[in-house]
């Protein structure tokens, strides 16, 4: 038997496996339009920011979209079901693995710091898929008894240019 | 050139038909560049707080063009007439360079990679490499000296491409055009109202950028905002919230020519009103958000301004969306302000970029509310990524049909004209009749 190439303590290694388990749920959740499952990944007073790289790398605070709470997100989710007219499309999230970050100071002991990078297909009936955005994830996510939730999950987008518009949740 | 003889035709006396080349004639639209965008018309470029220190720049457009809007040097005796901000087109004077490519930054000086030709804040060229030639030594051992400029190269003749630039209210306008009247002219005293009670007297403050590409003709997305009969139609937020629906007190203000445009409204409490809500699928009659801090409305002390058509009179609007011919729309719905520059990127797509500014003297609060307010605007908006979505829509419609089709806007008649309701498609055709003028279609 060789050694292992690294020693990783399996905790640490058991953690990134169950955020890999939650960003695939999210990602099946939104690619299979269960949007009315959406706003329970986070807490009930948690925050969604989908939000641009230059805005983000300038400090500027302007997002996308800024969702601070599970009733925000359950207004989105009516939003696009119910009432912004837009062309059909189907998403396919790619989200890569996701790398535990270091704690920052002052955080709460149990908050959890993570980063994935994602890319989001966007195709269309009658039409080839296409890249539609690109990013990645920096999430704030804490153990709950219903399993992981996001406390705050900012989707930091490289796209310079929403193609037209961006409806569903990234 | 090869275009048929009927596309440089308009088929009615009216413009309240639009011909679908309009929107989708290639040659017409590089007519367009030259006509409107690089000729005697003013184009936003940005704001000034973009570029607060000397030396500060951004890249923006005028048309397809991309220019440089910078801060410059001012010396402190011209401080009072002088705002410092020039306006350079990305193009050096050498080779054609594009030769800046970070969207925004700091700079002493621009110089161009390919030969290092080196230009001021403001567009002289200060500088060459080997414009005298270099020194040598001939065959016979004398000095001499190779190449270099001819010796009547003038630098002053050899600077980037200067546009006009002027500053109106922290808001930067530039021109290629010698002819384009003075800003405030230009902009007119109808419209010059509207854009003092935003921005007179105000600092701004920057909230950030969207960005989205609509494949859409660039018109349409000026017709979208002089076009109130869609909103309370379109958008339930709109029509159910009672933001802009056509049971509300409002009125059509445009320049003389018809190019610039003013909707003006006041909101009211939205809910159930049958004149104009029975039959609208949009309308949802028991829509309640679940976090009512995606709307909280609270007015501002500047919406209330002495009635620029009713003296001794106030008035206090919710909603004024106005539309400076040819690439901007300037937006304030409720506390939610941004500006809205179009770049054409050909006949069929523009680029439309979103600014959201506050006032320096905002509370945190306040702040907070135009940040969640933004979530109705912009290309994921619960309203505008409608209009996107509508205008990439009609562009499909007028290719699949040909050039002899038409869009057709009637409403409220055929004729051109400001009117004291929204029931009226006047705006879009006023802007139409302004066009037909100046391309000479």
């Amino acid at each position: 038997m060789n050694p292992p190439v690294r020693a990783e303590p399996v905790e640490a290694l058991l953690l990134e496996a169950e955020i890999n388990r939650l960003n695939a749920d999210y990602a099946s959740a939104l690619d299979e339009r269960r949007f009315d499952e959406w706003p329970a990944f986070f807490l009930e007073d948690g925050r969604y920011f989908v939000q641009g790289r230059e805005n983000f790398d300038r400090g500027l605070p302007l997002a996308l979209i800024a969702l601070e709470s599970r009733g925000m997100m359950k207004d989105r989710v009516y939003g696009v079901t119910q009432t912004i007219y837009h062309g059909p499309y189907y998403t396919r999230h790619v989200v890569g693995p996701a790398r535990v970050l270091p704690a920052m100071d002052g955080d709460d002991s149990g908050l959890v710091r993570a980063q994935a990078n994602y890319a989001v297909f966007r195709t269309r009936p009658g039409d080839s898929s296409e890249v539609y955005n690109v990013g990645r994830y920096l999430d704030e996510i804490v153990r709950t008894p219903d399993g992981l939730k996001f406390r705050n999950r900012r989707c930091i987008y490289d796209s310079e240019m929403i193609l037209n518009s961006l409806i569903y949740p990234i | 050139m090869n275009a048929p003889e009927t596309l440089s035709r308009w088929n009615r006396p009216e413009s309240s038909r639009v011909p679908f080349w309009a929107y989708t004639d290639a040659q017409l639209y590089r007519r367009e560049l030259e006509k409107v965008f690089y000729g005697p018309h003013w184009c936003y470029v940005g704001l000034e707080v973009e570029v607060p220190n000397t030396g500060d720049y951004k890249l923006s457009w005028v048309g397809e063009r991309q220019v440089i809007m910078v801060r410059d040097r001012v010396a402190p005796k011209d401080r009072g007439t002088d705002p410092g901000i020039r306006v350079v087109e990305n193009r050096c004077a050498h080779r054609g360079v594009r030769f800046c490519q970070q969207p925004h930054g700091n700079a002493r000086s621009f110089v161009c990679p390919y030969h290092q030709w080196t230009y001021k804040l403001n567009g002289d060229l200060a500088g060459l490499p080997f414009k005298d030639g270099v020194q040598a030594t001939d065959e016979n051992g004398a000095a001499c000296v190779n190449g270099g400029m001819p010796a009547d190269f003038d630098l002053k003749a050899n600077g980037l491409t200067k546009l006009r630039v002027e500053v109106l209210h922290g808001l930067v306008f530039a021109t290629f055009s010698e002819e384009a009247e003075p800003l405030a002219d230009y902009l007119g005293p109808q419209v010059m109202p509207w854009l003092d009670r935003i921005f007179n007297g105000r600092s701004l403050t920057l909230l950030g950028y969207n960005r989205q590409r609509i494949p859409g003709n660039w018109k349409l997305m000026m017709e979208n905002i002089k076009d109130p009969y869609h909103p309370g139609l379109l958008h339930t937020w709109f029509v159910t919230f009672g933001l802009w629906r056509a049971d509300q007190k409002s009125r059509m203000v445009m320049d003389a020519h018809g190019r610039h445009a003013v909707m003006i409204s006041r909101r009211n409490d939205g809910g159930e009103n049958k004149t104009v809500t029975d039959g609208v699928t949009s309308f949802k009659a028991n829509m309640v958000l679940n976090d009512a801090r995606l709307l909280d409305v609270v007015p501002e002390p500047w919406w209330k301004v002495p009635d620029p058509s009713n003296p001794g009179h106030d008035i206090m609007p919710t909603v004024t969306m106005i539309t400076l011919f040819p690439s901007l729309i300037i937006q304030q719905q409720v506390n939610s302000l941004s500006t809205r520059h179009i770049v054409p990127r050909g006949e069929g797509e523009f680029d439309f970029v979103w600014t959201h500014f506050g006032f320096a003297d905002d509370t945190p609060e306040m702040t907070q509310r135009r940040l969640r307010q933004a979530n109705l605007f912009g290309p994921a908006g619960f309203v505008s990524a409608d209009d996107g979505e509508v205008i990439e829509l009609s562009q499909q419609g007028f290719e699949q049909w040909g050039e002899d089709g038409s869009t057709l806007c009637e409403l409220g008649g055929t004729g051109t004209g400001g009117t004291e309701h929204m029931v009226t498609e006047t705006l879009i055709r006023s802007m139409y009749a302004y066009w037909r003028k100046v391309m000479g279609v």
